[in-house]
């Protein structure tokens, strides 16, 4: 596994598409030969995790889910918005208020998403700068 | 003056310029679609402006701009321009837009660099000052969606006309 912590974020979307996907740890973008097999893992628990999710939206009425699952040291956080959006966050123990925070500025983000005219909802978020801003809020939310 | 929310005033904007792009399947003819459907709004709103701006007539084109962007832009947009860089003879100017209600949200996608996303307000410019015997060109010089500092609005006058009885007495 890739030395160092673990910080992935992704937002999926009906049907359980993947609309966007982020490596939010600091060395990111330097590391060049990434762990493939870290990587698979990561997903493969972000995606087992979404059957938690599924089940845990009825249980609240809060968007925010807390952490919904784990597997060994990987936890997972979960923020779901009124349209049924999901925001993942894969983390190896980050503090939940911290979290809280981080979902709550990425949600202003994404709504800034939304309201552009030329954004398809439930497809890729391409942007570049939407990428940029997620990662500052990771910056300073998680000290990532 | 009744008021609408600028987001839905905004949005609606924005899903316009998206059917355009859709149906017109080319960005020079969505800009020119956009600023003839700016010039057909104009020509009507210039007499909504005169009843209810309650301003005195213009004399020159310096007074004219003027009153586009402080008058006009604050009735119809709520926010106001600047008038600058203006060309020794006083025919070209510039109107800087401060702060641009349409382009609120907006991230144009990849391919649409050509876009002049609020050519419409060209067209309105255009068609307003037309109704008033002032012809003009009118072009998006600067844009800050397309990555530019500010919004440049580049104005041209063509012609003035005085006011001419569109009869004659032996008619």
């Amino acid at each position: 596994m890739a030395a160092g912590s673990v910080l992935t974020f992704v937002i999926v979307g009906r049907d359980d598409h993947p609309i966007f996907e982020a490596d939010l740890t600091s060395k990111a973008s330097e590391v060049v030969n990434r762990d493939d097999r870290a990587q698979y893992l990561h997903q493969f628990v972000l995606h087992a995790a979404l059957d938690a999710v599924d089940e845990q939206i009825w249980t609240t009425t809060n968007m925010h889910l807390a952490q919904v699952d784990n597997f060994n040291q990987l936890r997972v956080s979960a923020y779901v918005t009124a349209a049924q959006m999901k925001f993942l966050l894969l983390h190896d123990g980050k503090s939940e208020d911290a979290i809280k925070a981080f979902f709550k500025d990425v949600y202003e983000v994404y709504l800034k998403v939304m309201m552009n005219p030329f954004f398809t909802p439930n497809t890729q978020i391409t942007s570049p700068s939407v990428h940029q801003r997620i990662r500052a809020i990771a910056k300073t939310q998680l000290k990532a | 003056m009744e008021t609408i929310n600028s987001e839905i005033f905004t949005l609606m904007y924005g899903s316009i310029v998206r059917q355009l792009i859709t149906d017109l399947e080319d960005i020079t003819e969505v800009n020119k679609q956009l600023d003839t459907m700016g010039y057909n709004i104009g020509v009507r709103l210039i007499d909504e402006f005169l009843a209810k701006s309650r301003t005195a007539a213009c004399t020159d084109f310096r007074d004219s701009t003027e009153k586009v962007a402080k008058v006009g832009f604050r009735m119809f947009l709520n926010t106001t321009a600047n008038v600058t860089n203006w060309n020794p003879e006083g025919t070209e100017c510039s109107l800087v837009l401060e702060d641009n209600p349409l382009t609120d949200f907006v991230e144009l996608p990849e391919g649409c660099s050509k876009l002049k996303y609020c050519n419409v307000l060209c067209g309105v410019i255009r068609g307003a000052l037309e109704m008033v015997n002032v012809q003009v060109e009118c072009d998006f010089a600067k844009d800050t969606l397309r990555g530019d500092e500010l919004n440049e609005i580049r104005l041209k006058l063509i012609s003035e006309g005085t006011e001419a009885y569109p009869f004659k007495d032996d008619d």
